[in-house]
């Protein structure tokens, strides 16, 4: 019977004012254990201040063979940025 | 898939790998780059895994707090390595229990060094100055590897390691300035693993059957031979700088090359404990296979805990 503790996808908050950030995997048989070991194994060093696990199974990712439907049309939208609209000389800051 | 589709998405992988962006778990790859790479970061695990038994033998007994508390943080990383490796090694699609089932069984390697016996304090003063001096010139060109999640964990691996060496390197210096009796001790560690750590580069390039190819995919960056000379160019002086000899005879400065030349490896040593024939390899896989074996009914209490808790959340 495979028995094997589910895996764990482990972000952590290295300091506040900053944003989670993802940092690799970790086995655990539930929530409470999974904490303890994404500390154990990616705050050895002060590395985080707060820290979140979640069951990789329920993380859905975009699939790579549908990158061009899902990204390119960004590309031709060059309007969106602000370097597309001309301003004379003299507006200095806007 | 077609053999011109097929031929496609491998032309795109390539010149991926040429423009150095990073292949992604999800990303297309080939069979045998995803085969290559379950091989190299699965052996890199199971050598951080197994690489905590020579070192653990001496936790125990170190000699003072101060070193107890720097080789049990040291063995604790290596830990660490190990999960971040299977980790990595894990989004290849292989499971936990087929990379461990295939240590336990011998069909995946680990690094031979391991199956070398920790006799003497001093050998854990040789451990980290020496191996860990060698794998950290094995591991930096990896953190540019060409698959991401390997090269993301080799960057938290390379900066945890320095400490390891300099704890080694430490551990050697007040020996080497210690008691004569000291001093031999640290001069019997060295005569011991230096063989085994320029070793650790692996077979001479004109032998190494895997170097091109990982070269072309930036699993390498470098040939064996190419970090074995700068090991050595790196290690003589401080081995000379505390007073301690380097056991090569045929050991000399090269002006020309302003390199160190040295003396010939026995590689037929290599291939034995490759082979399964070191002093230490039984005992390091029936510990690991103890210790698996030992811990399952952790495992399962802890999953029935859990499954029992799921069912008193529902109702």
């Amino acid at each position: 019977m495979d028995n094997s503790w589910p895996i764990w996808e482990v972000f952590i908050r290295s300091k506040n004012g900053l944003e989670h950030r993802h940092c690799g995997s970790i086995h655990a048989a539930d929530e409470k254990m999974a904490l303890e070991n994404a500390r154990d194994v990616y705050t050895r060093r002060m590395e985080g201040v707060s820290i979140w696990v979640v069951e990789s199974k329920y993380i859905t990712a975009s699939n790579p063979e549908n990158n061009g439907e899902l990204f390119e049309p960004a590309q031709d939208k060059v309007y969106r940025h602000p370097t597309f609209y001309n301003l004379p000389d003299e507006v200095k800051h806007m | 898939m077609s053999e011109a589709e097929l031929k496609t998405l491998e032309t795109a992988f390539e010149q991926k790998i040429q423009d150095d962006v990073r292949i992604e778990p999800k990303d297309w790859m080939p069979e045998k780059y995803r085969k290559t790479h379950i091989r190299q970061i699965s052996q890199h695990a199971h050598s951080e895994i197994v690489g905590m038994l020579p070192e653990g033998n001496w936790i125990t007994r170190a000699p003072s707090l101060r070193r107890k508390v720097a080789l049990l943080a040291k063995v604790q990383d290596e830990a660490g390595h190990g999960l971040y490796l299977y980790s990595a090694c894990e989004t290849l699609g292989i499971s936990r229990d087929e990379l461990l089932e295939q240590l336990h069984k011998g069909t995946a390697k680990y690094s031979s060094i391991f199956n070398y016996p920790t006799l003497t304090w001093a050998d854990i003063g040789a451990i980290g100055w020496l191996v860990d001096g060698a794998a950290i010139i094995n591991q930096v060109p990896l953190m540019n590897t060409s698959y991401g999640p390997y090269a993301r964990a080799m960057v938290r691996v390379c900066k945890e390691e320095s400490f390891h060496q300099r704890q080694g390197f430490e551990i050697m210096m007040k020996l080497a300035k210690g008691t004569s009796e000291q001093k031999e001790m640290a001069q019997d560690a060295l005569n011991r693993w230096w063989w085994p750590s320029i070793m650790m580069f692996g077979p001479t390039d004109a032998e190494s059957i895997h170097t091109a190819q990982s070269m072309k995919w930036k699993l390498k960056r470098k040939t064996n031979d190419e970090l074995r000379q700068q090991f050595i160019d790196q290690t003589v002086p401080q081995a000379d700088l505390i007073g301690l000899s380097v056991p090569d005879a045929d050991l000399k400065w090269n002006e020309e090359r302003q390199s160190y030349d040295f003396g010939p490896i026995d590689w037929d040593e290599f291939w034995q404990v490759v082979k399964g024939h070191g002093p230490c390899n039984k005992q390091r896989i029936n510990t690991r296979v103890a210790a698996y074996e030992n811990g399952k009914w952790v495992r399962d209490g802890a999953m029935a805990h859990a499954a029992k808790k799921e069912v008193r959340k529902a109702v």
